[in-house]
């Protein structure tokens, strides 16, 4: 099961510190924490603690994937809106080991899609299906960048974030990486269509 | 693709002061309290959310917005259940009780809802009866009268079981278990009716039957690998069903502890029964034109008397066997083919955690496992599905007594050699080696020798993998390969430098005289010193610790240095370093460690010339030799002719500072009776007289040109290490007394060409005036610069027998008159 989502900065930002990332949106599905912890703590700062730790695999993602950047010599190519296709095509990818106890109390793997300068992360579980994680993070990023107009100067990615979540509901429904044939997956990316159009 | 203006945007959710935030919450109130909701309502509950989760810090909501809100979350409107659950996420209800009220009495029952209640349930009790409602609505006979929210359900519950899997009881369990079944093997085997066309009439249609991914008319039952114009409910069931399957099985089915003996004899009744199965004449479906004849179904021994759990481990085997056979299609999409991989990872890990379960299924999955790995292990694209199919074969292999080393080569020689530029295969491999690792040195008589192979993977991409070699290589280091581990770890950043060749060698043609190619790939190229680059890409340990020609090796790879892979790779080779001397200290003999001062110092020369790489080796080196010498000091007589050797070179005091003041210090303090008795007079003279020449020599001329100053650590060992030499033959005390007192003369006419700072002289001169005081008394200078071994143990202190200041107390005290 996927420990949570999230849409991220890989470049950087003026109001943080070097090597830190803005998450621009996240979603965890179930608990992240086990069970003696979730009793420890309440509620609010169980939020502050999912927040802290999302921040810590923003971090390790965006030094990854600036370390990577550096060492295959690639540029990043200027993508203007349109050329979603090519933005994806261009688009470096790897994974991330999570020890146990840095942040996530197991170990996990957080797979990693960086898009010009930002990057879509899976956090998964050590016995997850990793290859059905790669393509449904690579359909997820591509639904995202298109639905979302992430390659112009908007802010959609933050003021229609139900639409993130809907994506979510229909390919990842509860952190679930779903088996989906060409067929399967284009029925509900006509869903996602249609509800793009609200 | 991330603007200034969404950067403002949260800066502006963050920072909104209380009064307009209050403002706001009516102004939404009004707004989603009407009765059609619009875009306005949208907009709005959206900057909502915004504001709520732009700071870690929790906002509450005013009570009237929080249930609006939270009724929102049961709206018809599926816009509306989602921005309600995403507001409600973010926040807290006004007071806690209302929390567990909430909870406790979960209505709703939709996908956005439940999902709520998984994030912020506190205690299994909410969760409990959730599952409860979810288990009731899935076991009702009459499934076609269900909406399409049902197929959320799997998922939720799968959800809820990973983390709390007390939430289902015995029964639920059951229930479900027959249910997936039903999903899993009975699911409709026709396409569901499509939405009419524009020509469609009245006339009902012939249902047309589910194809397989090459377009050919499917044989068997529906699997995740079939296609067709529209689903029907069951057939986007048993998608849910076996996206869940592998989870469900390591949740609920443990892990069975079968007596081999006991359950052979039946198991092979049962295997030659399946053989004898697949014999029989096909069923009628031979007729149906271009479709492989699936086997699956007919070999399949009656299972409908067996009990839920073991009914649904037949039909997982069952699902898994046809995947298997599917996956050999030539799919017509590439997002298909790419499934069919996933799917293949898939089922061979459900195959072995049915086999762990149950050893008897061993002797009817291995052929099906074996077949596949014919099938694929010509072919490394398939990788990644081989490292579960090698799994099996470490989990298995032993009790279906297969013969394993085929797959071992492949996994551990080709993997590594060819792949080790794919981050995926690399992050999975090492991950498969970590899981395995009490098993491996045993199962596995390779892996111990692979490690040039498996660096290949750190050497390409260092700071995603150097974790993971953090945890493995104490695993590989043995006495039989130290030695040849310690250059293979020095030399990481030249393997690294290779590789980089390596591929560019493939990508850019050989002759073409436009380009300005690169020097080092000529080299590589060149047929004279394909041997030296041979030597750094060899698959296995025990052809040899090293070349003789490595620093030519490490000159044509001079214009690498600040390649950015090399430079990654050498950052790592430090801790690799520490962990690698922290582990052999426990595995090695008095020999093993005589060859690795052998190799310190060899190689402290000896190292591609990556910026500050010389330094940070020399500093692991230094700390490591160190403490080699405090374990067992007799190393510094036995390896006293190399450590000299070394010592008395003078270029070495420019050149290797750190590890020099290291090694004088060593012999100075280990080079002694009392260390090891094979310590002669003439030992020490013959290092003395080594360590006086170098400390004239950098005493009374300036620095070579180009070269800095010595540190005055540099001297004050020097002059130590002297006079502690000096105190245990104390005819060299007056070569170093005329030393000493030379040493303080040249220093009052001012400053000296050898120490550019006047504080460090005055230092150096200080140390060098305490010395020649404490060797005046030649018995003092003994116990104070070779203090026999039992000062340095507590009781030399604290024991009246033994401590003479305490003796001298008690008799004091004796004395005393009453």
């Amino acid at each position: 099961m996927v420990l949570c989502f999230l849409i991220h900065t890989v470049c950087g930002v003026s109001a943080l510190g070097p090597g830190d990332s803005r998450v621009l949106y996240y979603r965890g599905f179930g608990p992240h924490q086990p069970e003696e912890e979730i009793q420890e703590h309440g509620p609010e700062e169980r939020r502050l603690l999912l927040k802290e730790r999302l921040a810590v695999v923003a971090r390790q993602v965006r030094s990854a994937v600036t370390l990577s950047r550096e060492a295959s010599g690639r540029q990043l190519v200027e993508v203007v809106p349109g050329e979603e296709g090519l933005a994806l095509q261009e688009a470096d990818s790897g994974v991330v080991r999570l020890r146990a106890g840095q942040p996530f109390s197991g170990e996990m793997s957080a797979l990693w899609l960086g898009v010009l300068n930002l990057a879509f992360t899976l956090v998964c579980e050590p016995h997850d299906n990793l290859l059905l994680a790669e393509g449904t993070l690579r359909t997820l990023a591509r639904l995202c960048v298109e639905h979302l107009h992430m390659l112009g100067q908007g802010s959609e990615v933050l003021l229609r974030s139900n639409r993130v979540d809907f994506l979510l509901s229909r390919l990842l429904p509860h952190g679930q990486l779903l088996f989906l044939n060409h067929k399967f997956a284009q029925s509900l990316e006509k869903e996602v269509a249609l509800y793009m159009t609200k | 693709m991330y603007s200034h203006g969404s950067e403002s945007l949260i800066k502006q959710a963050r920072e909104i002061q209380d009064s307009e935030l209050q403002k706001f919450y009516s102004r939404l109130l009004k707004v989603i309290q009407g009765k059609d909701l619009g875009h306005e309502a949208v907009d709005s509950l959206q900057r909502l959310h915004l504001i709520l989760s732009a700071t870690k810090f929790t906002r509450r909501l005013p009570p009237d917005l929080h249930k609006k809100i939270s009724s929102l979350v049961s709206s018809p409107a599926e816009q509306f259940q989602i921005l309600g659950s995403a507001v409600l996420r973010e926040t807290l209800p006004p007071s806690d009780q209302d929390m567990t009220c909430i909870q406790n009495n979960p209505s709703v029952v939709n996908s956005h809802g439940a999902g709520l209640l998984l994030v912020q349930a506190s205690s299994t009790t909410p969760l409990s009866t959730l599952c409860s409602q979810l288990v009731r609505s899935l076991d009702s006979r009459h499934s076609e009268t269900h909406s399409h929210s049902q197929t959320h359900t799997l998922p939720i519950l799968n959800a809820i079981l990973t983390h709390r899997p007390e939430c289902l009881s015995e029964e639920q369990v059951t229930v479900l278990s027959k249910r997936l079944v039903d999903w899993l093997r009975y699911a409709s085997i026709t396409q569901a009716a499509s939405p009419g066309g524009f020509f469609s009439g009245s006339r009902t249609r012939q249902p047309c039957p589910i194809a397989e991914l090459d377009g050919s008319i499917s044989g068997d039952f529906f699997t995740v690998l079939c296609v067709g114009q529209g689903f029907t409910e069951d057939q986007w069931m048993n998608v849910y069903a076996f996206s869940i399957l592998r989870n469900w099985l390591i949740t609920y089915h443990s892990v069975s502890n079968c007596n081999t003996a006991d359950l052979a004899a039946t198991a092979r009744l049962q295997y030659s029964l399946s053989l004898s199965y697949s014999h029989s004449p096909p069923n009628d479906d031979r007729s149906v034109e271009g479709s492989v004849i699936s086997m699956v179904s007919a070999t399949s021994s009656s299972s409908r008397l067996l009990p839920p759990k073991e009914r649904l481990r037949e039909k997982s085997f069952q699902y898994c066997q046809r995947l298997i056979e599917q996956s050999d299609r030539k799919a017509q999409k590439r997002m298909d083919s790419d499934l069919q991989k996933a799917c293949l990872v898939e089922a061979v890990c459900i195959l072995d955690i049915l086999c762990l379960e149950d050893c008897s299924l061993v002797y009817r999955v291995f052929p099906c496992i074996k077949a596949l790995y014919s099938r694929l292990s010509s072919d490394t694209s398939y990788a990644r599905v081989l490292l579960p199919i090698a799994q099996f074969y470490l989990n298995h292999g032993e009790v279906a007594a297969v013969d394993c080393e085929c797959v071992w080569q492949l996994v551990f020689s080709r993997f590594p050699a060819e792949l080790f530029n794919d981050p995926f295969l690399a992050h999975e491999f090492l991950r498969f080696v970590r899981q395995n690792i009490q098993n491996l040195p045993t199962k596995v008589p390779q892996y111990m020798r692979s490690f040039p192979n498996l660096l290949k993977f750190l050497a390409w991409d260092s700071p995603a993998l150097v974790d993971d070699f953090v945890d493995l290589l104490p695993s590989l280091v043995t006495s039989g390969t130290a030695v040849e581990l310690l250059h293979t770890l020095l030399d990481l950043p030249c393997l690294s430098a290779t590789l980089v060749l390596q591929q560019r060698s493939v990508l850019l043609p050989i002759t073409d005289p436009n380009t300005r190619s690169l020097q080092a790939l000529d080299a590589f190229r060149n047929a004279n010193f394909r041997g030296l680059f041979l030597f750094l890409l060899r698959n296995d340990a025990g052809a040899g610790d090293t070349i003789d020609r490595l620093g030519l090796l490490h000159e044509l790879l001079n214009e690498s240095v600040d390649w950015p892979r090399v430079v990654q790779c050498a950052q790592t080779v430090p801790v690799l370093l520490h962990i690698f001397f922290n582990t052999v200290i426990k595995v090695a003999d008095e020999k093993l460690f005589a060859q690795l001062i052998l190799v310190l110092l060899e190689r402290s020369s000896l190292l591609l010339k990556v910026p500050n790489y010389k330094n940070e080796i020399h500093r692991v080196f230094s700390y490591h030799l160190l403490k080699l010498c405090k374990l067992h000091p007799s190393l510094v007589v036995d390896q006293s002719h190399e450590l000299l050797e070394f010592a008395g070179t003078t270029s070495n005091v420019y050149n290797k500072e750190e590890l020099y003041t290291h090694v004088v210090w060593a012999l100075g303090e280990y080079l002694s009776l009392s260390c090891d008795s094979r310590c002669s007079v003439r030992h020490i003279t013959s290092c003395f007289e080594g360590l006086e020449a170098v400390l004239f020599e950098i005493t009374s001329s300036a620095p070579p040109p180009g070269g800095v100053c010595p540190k005055p650590r540099v001297i004050t060992t020097l002059m130590s290490a002297l006079a502690k030499l000096a105190s245990r033959s104390h005819d060299l005390i007056p070569r170093v007394s005329l030393f000493l007192s030379k040493l303080r003369n040249v220093s009052r006419g001012g400053s000296v060409t050898w120490c550019s700072d006047d504080d460090d002289l005055v230092s150096i001169v200080t140390r060098g005036e305490e010395l020649w005081s404490l060797l005046k008394t030649p018995g003092v200078a003994q116990s104070v610069l070779t203090p026999p071994p039992h000062v340095t143990k507590p009781q030399w202190h604290r024991d009246t027998n033994v401590a003479t200041p305490l003796q001298l107390r008690t008799l004091t005290h004796l004395t005393q008159p009453l």
